[in-house]
């Protein structure tokens, strides 16, 4: 906890802060609640937590899907409640965001799927064909380029929406499930490719139930639990020069946290 | 270079296909309308400006004798002077009798005209539109020195004429309102039903980062090329009608219409509605879209 009052001190301005964040889907139950994390610019996070804890409607609130219930939630400085809709769009441009459901338009091929963001963002030239050429060849999808969705295997599919996510070079880039239909190889692949993106500066946030992975990283991790209390993102931070230990401190900051909630 | 793709699939729904049909028979409909207009607005001229600057004197029917030497009756004679000393009359011309009878001859006949049917005396005063003479005056001098005379300045039939063409007019410009509000009430109807159908993709456009306007736009060209192909062949259709109604209009062969002819712009003018169909569709795409949009939270 010092830590996070130490990093605002600071004014450090970190590219997500959540403060005491709690979230209801319609007048349904809370299904975050009391949630306060704050990532740096180009840092990289793992996001655990069982299915059903809450990862993706955390991240949905990070790529401005969702609006907090309670709580404030700051992106790039800016609180989101109070973004026009034109900031938000613009906004959203600095993010990536492979969804843990792909959302390919399935009637546009692998090729204009990942040109998508570069077209509405006004960035599609000649050269950025070559760009969606090149990346999709990295992620294996030399031979599907022109092929829709529909045809395409769920793993080629999840490639496909993660070409999407880092062409546009985001800011920020957020991840729900990102390896789910992937093999080992080309998940370790593609998690290189994040590791790329962080040395140049993106921000990286990867929501996963799969704690095999995680540990192979050395990479601070915020752990949700079901019974969605969060620790706090910076406490979980703290150790990342030693990744053996990573787990075990975020779990402890986890009961910490849901000691302290009422 | 590859053809881009819309991001939204819009050329697949099943609206498309009905779209350009109601909007053809919208712009069938303005068509004729506006070409009713433009005949009408071409008649309210030519009487307006054929009629506007005259008046008759009309003299009370004399005998046959004096009709024959028309010269010679005196009454006409004063008034003719009275007339031209008058200060706003530009020329005087009598008629004789024969002007008459061709005048009358397209509703009696000439075979109805006979040199002692008792015929009024007429004169055509032409006047000074700009200034024209006081009409009540001249009626009194006219009265004083031939009693029983008329001095008719047409204005209550004329009145009556465009009256009616006013009233063509307007009902017109009604229809033509009442089918562009219709088709944009359609072309409003048939988005929303796409932006509902579409809702999943418009999402992930705005996701990754998709102005209101960007998907805007993807309806927006979708309603123009839908509103362009209707108008297209409403156009297409109405031209054979208004050919019909040219043809009819002119087998009437008549001094009191006017050349129906449509001139090079008001042809444009019709040829220019497929274009107006095609913005009024897109137009309506576009507000319906944003408005629509800009509802949601
Ligand atoms: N759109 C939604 N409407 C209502 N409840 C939802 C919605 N999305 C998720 N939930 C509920 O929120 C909880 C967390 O879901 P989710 O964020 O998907 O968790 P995770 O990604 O960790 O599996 C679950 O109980 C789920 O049923
Ligand atoms: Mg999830």
């Amino acid at each position: 906890m010092p830590f996070s009052i130490q990093a605002s001190a600071k004014g450090n301005p970190s590219l997500v802060r959540f403060e005491d964040v709690a979230l209801r889907y319609g007048t349904g139950p809370e299904i975050l609640k009391h949630i306060s994390l704050q990532f740096d610019p180009g840092s990289y996070h793992f996001l655990v937590g069982a299915s059903g804890a809450g990862k993706s409607s955390l991240l949905r609130m990070m790529y401005l899907a969702q609006h907090p219930s309670a709580g404030r939630v700051t992106l790039f400085g800016r609180d989101v409640t109070e973004l026009s809709r034109p900031e938000t769009a613009l906004l959203r441009r600095r993010i990536g965001v492979v969804f843990q459901d792909f959302r390919l338009l399935d009637h546009l091929t692998a090729r204009e799927n990942v040109a998508l963001p570069l077209q509405i963002s006004g960035q599609a030239h000649g050269r950025s064909d070559k760009d969606v050429e090149e990346l999709l060849t990295w992620v294996g999808l030399a031979d599907h380029m022109d092929a829709l969705p529909p045809t395409l295997s769920g793993g080629q599919q999840q490639r496909v929406a993660i070409a999407r996510a880092v062409i546009g070079r985001p800011n920020l880039l957020l991840a729900d499930e990102p390896t789910g239909n992937l093999d080992d190889r080309m998940a370790v692949r593609l998690l290189y490719l994040f590791e790329e993106l962080n040395k140049i500066g993106t921000t990286v946030v990867i929501a996963t139930h799969n704690e095999s992975l995680v540990d192979r990283f050395p990479h601070p991790v915020t752990r949700l639990s079901v019974g969605a209390i969060a620790p706090s993102g910076e406490m979980a931070k703290t150790p990342a020069a030693g990744p053996g230990a990573n787990p075990a401190t975020a779990k402890s900051a986890a009961a910490v946290a849901g000691r302290e909630s009422p | 270079m590859r053809r881009r793709r819309q991001a939204v699939p819009l050329d697949r729904d099943a609206t498309g296909r009905y779209l350009p049909l109601l909007v053809a028979i919208m712009v069938y409909l303005a068509a004729l309308a506006l070409a009713g207009a433009m005949v009408a607005s071409k008649l309210a001229d030519r009487w307006d400006s054929g009629l506007s600057g005259a008046l008759t004197v009309q003299l009370p029917a004399a005998g046959p004798a004096a009709t024959e030497g028309g010269e010679g009756d005196p009454v006409a004679q004063q008034v003719v002077a009275l007339l031209r000393d008058t200060p706003g009359v530009t020329a005087v011309e009598r008629l004789d009798t024969r002007d008459i009878a061709a005048l009358l001859e397209p509703w009696l006949g000439d075979a109805g005209l006979t040199a002692d049917l008792p015929l009024p005396g007429l004169i055509a005063v032409t006047v000074d539109a700009d200034q024209p003479p006081d009409l009540n005056a001249l009626r009194r001098a006219v009265l004083a020195v031939a009693p029983g005379s008329l001095v008719d300045d047409h204005q209550r039939w004329l009145g009556h004429l465009l009256d009616l063409t006013w009233a063509i007019e307007a009902m017109a410009i009604v229809v033509v309102a009442l089918v562009v509000l219709a088709a944009a009430i359609m072309v409003a109807f048939v988005t929303r039903m796409g932006l509902a159908a579409h809702e999943q993709a418009i999402e992930v456009l705005h996701l990754i980062g998709a102005q209101d306007s960007y998907v805007a736009r993807q309806f927006q060209s979708h309603a123009l090329s839908l509103g362009l192909r209707g108008g297209l062949i409403g156009l297409l259709c109405a031209l054979p009608t208004l050919y019909l109604g040219r043809h009819l209009l002119q087998r009437i062969d008549s001094g009191l219409l006017p050349e129906m002819q449509l001139l090079p712009i008001e042809w444009s003018l019709l040829v220019l509605l497929p274009v107006a169909s095609a913005l009024v569709a897109m137009m309506t795409a576009r507000i319906t879209v944003l408005r629509t949009l800009a509802r949601m939270p």
